[in-house]
């Protein structure tokens, strides 16, 4: 899932301060999951922008509340066309792919962020998120016993760990895993060592990042 | 092996001589008579002179800068190249720069992580590891030719290296890791500060079963320490570093004045002890902000003279 973080409030506050009718707009997805733009956090939120204007003596400014299946499709965006122009500011909970095309969709509306959005991830545990992939287009995993070196080395060195690696654990950081250990430990359990000698030669980054922004076309599911 | 470059280095352990590099960190600031004072302290002790790139990630003097002093003090320069902070683009382009002053050796290495330096919110690159600028500079020399393909008018005659970790972990694959960066075209390796004594004999046992020395250069690394701190602190602080209890309490069990040397004792008796050993070829010698020590290590260590090349 896409993993991100609640921004802190005083931040939001900034966007917001001098709107009149804000909407709060959450996201059912993994935002959701990552508790961090739900429909719990959209709550949490708006009665804490209610409180703020309340103490500022703004008792008129008007805080509202809405959550979408996703806002990263435009049939569940198109939901609040007909309320949009209302408001005069939309605080965006989901993340930036979602805060991104509700500000594209609803044009002359200005959409702020109230979350940052951090990685690619997995829930490790209850309030614990890592990540595992940086969508660079062009999956290496069945050389890496299924563990990325992109995504979670520091230096994602693809040819093993550096010398930085001690006991398991990273050099910048001892909590932290080192990719390469957990890479040797899962190449070890299904026995393909073999795929360690291979040298990985030099990366096409075309497909990441570095080519620009990227785009999936598939005629075939196009109607 | 017999040399294939116009380096110092390489000819000096290919007629059978055992190297000796030592290392110049360029200043944190443009005062080219610091380097140029570092330099003099080295000259005529080793081969060559390992130039350090941003190490730990802290700015200074860049290093093909720095290679170019010691080259137009006619010494030899040991350029070390750091996948961290320059793409394939820059990294080639320095290549090339460095080859048309004819520096003839290079050491690659992915660099410390920005988080240790004085930039820990900078990006890193990484656009190649390693093992790749390894691969990158021998096409560039064998090939005659660029990544993307173009040939280049006159390639670098690069001797080329790397670094390696005798003591990181995991140990299983360190001598698979020395022979993969052989195969991406290391010709001589320096490595980690050598203090655990029977775990690079090991570790070089391994290698020369798999054939590995008889391919490649493996210079021991060494680093004297200035103080029984110093000894606790590289033991307990600095990452992939072995450092045994006993050469700790050897150093602490040492009255302080005399801690600088017994230092330079340890460091002595452990290039003695591993001169003797099948499959080294040299030594390098780091001694960190203590360049003035050099001399007096490799003149005991028995390594003078260094020979003449022609």
């Amino acid at each position: 899932m896409i993993v991100a973080d609640k921004k802190p409030v005083e931040e939001i506050i900034e966007y917001v301060k001098d709107s009149k009718k804000i909407l709060v707009l959450g996201c059912n997805e993994c935002v959701t999951v990552c508790e961090a733009g739900g429909k719990k956090e959209v709550g949490v939120l708006a009665a804490t922008l209610r409180m703020y204007f309340s103490n500022q003596g703004k008792e008129d400014v008007q805080v509202d509340e809405r959550t979408l299946e996703r806002q990263c499709d435009h049939e569940y965006l198109e939901e609040i066309r007909d309320i949009a122009d209302q408001y005069d500011a939309i605080v965006s909970i989901a993340c930036g792919v979602g805060i991104q095309f509700t500000a594209e969709k609803y044009h002359s509306i200005p959409v702020y962020p109230g979350v940052n959005t951090c990685f690619l991830g997995v829930t490790e545990q209850r309030g614990l998120w890592t990540e595992r992939c940086q969508a660079c287009g062009q999956c290496i995993l069945a050389y890496t016993g299924g563990i990325c070196p992109v995504a979670r080395c520091a230096k994602r060195l693809f040819n093993g760990p550096c010398g930085g690696s001690s006991k398991g654990k990273c050099e910048i950081n001892k909590e932290l895993d080192c990719a390469w250990q957990l890479i040797i430990d899962r190449l070890k359990a299904i026995d393909r060592m073999d795929l360690y000698e291979k040298l990985f030669n030099v990366k096409d980054w075309s497909t990441d990042r570095a080519g620009g922004p990227r785009k999936v076309e598939r005629e075939d599911v196009q109607i | 092996m017999s040399a294939k470059t116009p380096s110092k280095l390489e000819k000096v352990m290919a007629a059978g001589h055992l190297g000796v590099t030592s290392e110049c960190g360029p200043p944190r600031g443009s005062d080219p008579e610091v380097i140029r004072h570092k330099a003099e302290l080295l000259k005529d002790c080793v081969d060559a002179i390992n130039v350090t790139d941003n190490q730990t990630s802290v700015v200074r003097t860049s290093s093909l800068a720095t290679c170019i002093h010691l080259k137009l003090m006619g010494l030899e320069p040991i350029l070390q190249m750091v996948t961290r902070d320059r793409n394939r683009i820059a990294l080639q382009s320095d290549i090339l720069g460095a080859a048309s002053f004819d520096i003839s050796n290079v050491l690659c290495l992915s660099g410390d992580h920005q988080s240790f330096g004085d930039n820990p919110q900078g990006q890193n690159v990484h656009d190649l590891d390693s093992m790749q600028l390894l691969w990158t500079v021998r096409k560039m020399r064998d090939e005659g030719t660029f990544l993307g393909g173009d040939e280049i008018k006159r390639p670098p005659k690069m001797f080329v290296g790397a670094a390696a970790n005798p003591f990181a972990d995991p140990f299983e694959i360190r001598v698979p890791r020395l022979a993969k960066k052989i195969e991406a075209g290391a010709e001589f390796i320096q490595t980690q500060c050598i203090y655990n004594l029977e775990k690079f004999e090991e570790w070089i046992r391994q290698a020369e079963d798999r054939g590995l020395t008889e391919k490649c250069y493996i210079m021991a690394g060494v680093t004297p320490f200035k103080s029984a701190g110093m000894a606790k602190y590289m033991k307990n602080r600095v990452p992939g570093m072995d450092v045994p209890d006993d050469v700790v309490k050897r150093m602490a069990d040492t009255p302080k004045g005399k801690q600088a040397e017994e230092g330079v004792n340890i460091c002595v008796e452990t290039i003695q002890r591993l001169k003797e050993l099948k499959g080294v070829s040299g030594f390098h010698i780091m001694a960190i902000e203590w360049e003035e020590k050099v001399p007096e290590i490799v003149e005991r260590a028995g390594l003078m003279p260094r020979p003449e090349t022609d």
